[in-house]
């Protein structure tokens, strides 16, 4: 249960680093949100998914089981919420008119 | 019925959330859960009948979850190799496309599961039509194959 749980937050922390250096790298704002608007969903349920587990490892009781079913609670409230604040914001870019980022401009 | 419906959603979120089950807690939430029932019972569910189809909806959404936590993973692999490879191959473009789907609830579905897979985001919903940011033209063309399109309207029974 242990080791199941460390890959699980592992990955998740792989994916939110990806994240943050998809931040930086990236050239503009649309592009930027792609990355952490949505490495972050993932790496936040994945890590979320290793604390529930991790929190059931000293055996199931009751207690346990309630937060680990509360943690799960958040991991799908991210997974609602964390689109729809992505898209809030690009459509702000968008009505703000930030023009995108294509290759064809770099290149002149 | 969706008086009933309501008041047991909001009492087994009050049971998970509080996590005390004696009979002062039990009773305390069953008193507020009714309040909020009688106040707020037509914001969760807009219609007054149910039926048979609305079960099956729910079942087809579980099963949908599965299937999109799959694609999440697969395309957030992708856009790793992406940010990590040193050339950076991105070749970001705005598309446009119809959908067929009408339904509210299905086109915000829809939207949230191009926004979820990443390398995609809906920008707007503006008449059906769909402004989507992809980050590459794998990407644009994987929505456009229109697998997920078809799937949403699986789920809400628009095919």
């Amino acid at each position: 249960m242990d080791i199941i749980s460390i890959i699980f937050i592992l990955a998740g922390t792989f994916f939110f680093a990806t994240a943050t250096l998809g931040l930086l790298r990236f050239p503009d704002f649309y592009t930027r949100m792609h990355a952490t608007g949505k490495g972050d969903t993932l790496g936040a349920f994945l890590s979320l998914i290793g604390l529930a587990l991790y929190n059931l490892h000293d055996g199931m009781s009751f207690d346990a089981l309630l937060v680990s079913i509360k943690i799960m609670f958040i991991a799908i409230f991210m997974f609602v919420a964390n689109p729809t604040a992505t898209h809030a914001i690009t459509k702000a870019g968008l009505d703000c008119k930030v023009e995108p980022w294509t290759k064809k401009e770099s290149s002149q | 019925m969706r008086y009933i419906i309501t008041f047991f959603i909001l009492f087994l979120n009050w049971a998970i959330w509080s996590g005390k089950f004696d009979a002062f807690h039990l009773a305390l939430g069953g008193i507020s859960c009714l309040i909020v029932t009688y106040t707020t019972h037509d914001l969760l569910f807009e219609r007054k009948q149910f039926s048979f189809k609305d079960i099956t909806e729910v079942i087809r959404l579980i099963i949908y979850i599965p299937w999109l936590i799959y694609q999440i993973v697969l395309a957030n692999i992708h856009v790793a190799s992406l940010v990590l490879n040193p050339r950076m191959p991105i070749d970001p473009k705005m598309i446009r496309f119809k959908t067929k789907l009408k339904k509210d609830i299905s086109l915000v579905t829809f939207a949230n599961s191009i926004t979820l897979t990443p390398g995609t985001i809906t920008a707007d919903i503006t008449d059906g039509e769909y402004y989507v940011h992809a980050l590459n033209k794998k990407v644009a063309d994987d929505l456009l194959s229109g697998e997920m399109e078809n799937r949403v309207a699986h789920v809400f029974m628009e095919d």
